[in-house]
């Protein structure tokens, strides 16, 4: 199945490129890429990485990444390039903090197996030792893992505000000063081990949202689709070259196939076809364009290739206008504090508060400034919030890690919170309650000793009709008939031969259609025995759309439709789902229209897919998109989901829910450590052995009731 | 006393070592694809 010639010379230097490749399932997905994809001509090695379902693939400079798809795609592999940065950069944070624990850990161990000798009565000069051995691997340990909170802190107190890490490092760094004093001084006390668990602790809360994060982040980055990432460009002499997106110029003339997105606006040359609009508009009938038409990028060439003149590229585009208005719609986003901010900024203070009036109250009873200063310190020491650092994180990964399986990527940890305030829910049509794509209805027409043949057929195109008919077809487990002679005609079909007899799959005849006006496309397909079956295809309700609005409605979330689709089209679906819907909305209406929403005191939870509701997902409280959602769409939401039905949306709330609930057991859990053992601080009676039994206890108390979590997506 | 002079450095440098192990393996990518290493036992060699 190979599309280029094999003698073609592959020079120049090998360059590895990234591919997300979702449909990895097992070994011998692993094996089959890693040895068939380097016999692809211009490819010479691939390297799959199974956890994040990508391949790294080592190829000649000059082969483009839609070359590599096709080789992908002539060994059974659907695979999306991966272009982007951020990951990269989101794993070498990941690396940094958990280096940071790694030195945090093995300092903590060691330092408590002195301190335990300590603790059991060592004292004079082996006490004296012991303390200086800590200090020694405690203080440049402390200098190393605490960086990532006096980083934050120090920006924060800059700012003019107070996050957790300020009484984080406040406690870290005076009861390191404390210890070290204390060490030179020969005193009873050293409070090393304690700074080191608590930064360890704290860092193992940082590393679970880091993960969270950067996995959520390259799950929902692999689902990117390839919408028009670059374009065949035409020379003069006619010869067609791949080129990418931005390295298009206004004047270029593009070749764009049929089921090919364009990558620029311009003006129709020659060729006529109809359009696909409903990622910019959300209308779902396809648009017919001929030369002269304008054609905006990011629509769907359904039928015929044409030849496009670019009129506009990158920030001129239509499409730009779009980003530009996602882009000042998230900045309100940016303004939701997260819970556990909120309470830092109660908590921080009152903390301060009580060290302070903790000295203030040892000293006017006079035990002097080295007792009270003691006292003052393990009351920080105490109150700081290990297990309150753990409270979200933890829960969040374990709700988060069950929702992957279930379906579902989070892409942030705050959306959960947010989701979980959520009071009404706002429904894009095309793509988000419908597929968004063509189903082909009536197959049951098809005689079953047939369906190989017309499976075959199927399979042999890649125009949009043709997929649809072979993803109905291998719903019912049938195997393509070997077919040949297979020619495809751009626009009119797909001819082949089976056992000797014509059998095809073609635009119908007039005749075939019959009188009556149907606005479905349509598809015949000859067999070679009888006459030609008429297959209609058009877009459908996801499965469990129903089931899942009257869900959402007992979950005090009702449910309105929000389209850019013609009014009828969109009052059809309503009535069928039995809810209110507004058609003829532009993005900025509906933008407009969840600004007013949240002005009026709602949480919108927005539902969307297309382009077109880029600045709504990204202005509404939260936001979640399917998994066929275009690329803007996928970015501007919070939460993706897989899968075709709908009933991951009750699934997510009622998790995030249930995620929300054990944060707030979390947090009660915590702090009410924290009032019973103040108490005892700051009547001084606690030692550092105390301190560190209480803070130990009181982090696997919040673990083990995160883990609950474990069963909540149900 | 003679025996912790001993035996404190001693517990040091196995942990260090461990850390070290870590770290260097943090830095060769060992951690990087936990569910493929698992795959790739059941892989069959080419010519068997």
């Amino acid at each position: 199945m190979s599309y280029i010639a094999p003698d073609e010379d592959w020079t120049g230097g090998p360059v590895e490129t990234r591919f997300a490749v979702p449909d990895m399932h097992c070994a011998g997905c692993i094996a089959k890429i890693e040895r068939l994809l380097p016999q692809q001509p211009g490819i010479t090695g691939a390297r799959v990485n199974f956890s994040g379902k990508t391949v790294t693939v080592a190829h000649a400079e000059r082969l483009a990444d839609p070359d590599i798809i096709r080789a992908f795609d002539a060994i059974g592999f659907d695979a999306q390039p991966l272009h982007s940065a951020a990951s990269v950069e989101r794993g070498l944070v990941l690396k940094r903090l958990i280096r940071a624990l790694g030195v945090a850990g093995f300092a903590a161990m060691n330092v408590m197996l002195l301190a335990v000798s300590v603790w059991s009565g060592a004292d004079g000069n082996s006490r004296h030792l012991f303390h200086w051995i800590e200090a020694l691997i405690a203080v440049p340990a402390i200098a190393y893992a605490g960086r990532p909170f006096f980083d934050s802190a120090f920006r924060a107190l800059r700012a003019g505000t107070v996050n957790m890490d300020v009484p984080i490092s406040i406690g870290v760094l005076l009861a390191t000063g404390m210890s070290l004093y204390e060490t030179v001084v020969n005193g009873q006390h050293a409070w090393f081990d304690g700074a080191l668990m608590l930064l360890a602790f704290l860092l193992i809360g940082r590393v679970l949202d880091e993960m969270m994060r950067s996995r959520a982040a390259s799950g929902a980055e692999a689902l990117v689709r390839r919408t028009a990432a670059g374009a065949m460009r035409l020379d003069e002499t006619g010869a067609s070259q791949w080129v990418a997106a931005e390295d298009l110029q206004v004047g270029d003339r593009l070749l764009v196939a049929a089921g090919e997105r364009l990558a620029a606006d311009g003006i129709i040359e020659d060729g006529t076809s109809r359009f696909d609009l409903s990622l910019l508009t959300g209308e779902s009938a396809p648009v017919p364009a001929g030369p002269g038409d304008v054609a905006t990028a990011g629509t769907l060439n359904l039928e015929r290739p044409i030849t496009l003149r670019v009129t506009a590229v990158g920030e001129a585009r239509a499409i730009a206008e779009i980003a530009r208005l996602i882009e000042s719609a998230s900045q309100s986003r940016s303004r939701f504090v997260r819970l556990a901010d909120r309470a830092a900024t109660i908590y921080a203070p009152a903390v301060h508060l009580l060290a302070a009036v903790s000295f203030a109250a040892w000293m006017i009873s006079g035990a002097g400034w080295h007792q009270s200063l003691l006292v003052a310190l393990a009351v920080l020491i105490i109150t700081c919030p290990c297990a309150l650092g753990l409270a979200v994180p933890v829960a969040q990964v374990v709700a988060c890690g069950t929702m992957m399986r279930a379906g579902l990527l989070v892409k942030d940890g705050s959306a959960l919170e947010r989701l979980s305030e959520a009071d009404e829910v706002l429904l894009d049509k095309t793509g988000t309650l419908t597929l968004g794509r063509p189903a082909a209805q009536g197959i049951e027409a098809i005689p079953l000793h047939l369906r190989p043949i017309a499976r075959g057929l199927a399979m042999a195109s890649r125009h949009p009709l043709a997929m649809a008919l072979r993803q109905a077809l291998g719903g019912a487990y049938v195997s393509p008939a070997a077919l040949t002679n297979i020619v495809e005609q751009p626009g009119e079909g797909v001819e082949a031969r089976y056992e000797g007899r014509p059998v095809a799959m073609r635009r119908p005849r007039a005749s075939e259609i019959g009188p009556v006006s149907d606005d479905r496309a349509a598809a015949a397909l000859d067999l070679g025995e009888g006459a030609p079956i008429v297959i209609r295809f058009a877009d459908s309700l996801r499965p469990g759309a129903r089931e899942a609005l009257a869900e959402l409605n007992r979950l005090g979330l009702p449910a309105r439709i929000m389209s850019g689709d013609r009014t009828d089209a969109v009052d059809a679906v309503a009535a069928e789902l039995g809810i209110v819907g507004q058609g003829d909305m532009r993005p900025t209406e509906k933008m407009a229209l969840l600004e007013a929403e949240i002005a009026a005191g709602r949480r919108p939870l927005m539902v969307g897919d297309g382009l077109n509701d880029g600045p709504a997902l990204a202005a509404a409280h939260v936001s979640i998109a399917p998994a066929s959602a275009s690329d803007v769409g996928q970015q501007a939401a919070d939460i993706v989901f897989l899968g075709d039905s709908l009933l991951g949306l009750p699934k997510a709330v009622r998790a995030a829910r249930a995620t929300m609930r054990v944060v707030r057991q979390n947090f009660v859990l915590a702090i009410g450590y924290n009032v019973l053992a103040v108490p005892l601080a700051m009547a001084g009676q606690v030692t550092p052995l105390i301190a560190a039994v209480s803070m130990s206890t009181s982090s696997l108390i919040v673990i083990a009731n995160s883990l609950r979590l474990r069963g909540a997506v149900t | 006393m003679n025996g912790l002079l001993l035996l404190i450095p001693v517990a040091l440098f196995l942990g260090l070592m461990g850390l070290l192990a870590f770290l260097w393996s943090m830095r060769a990518g060992q951690f990087d694809d936990m569910d493929g290493a698992a795959m790739r036992i059941l892989i069959e060699d080419e010519d068997a």
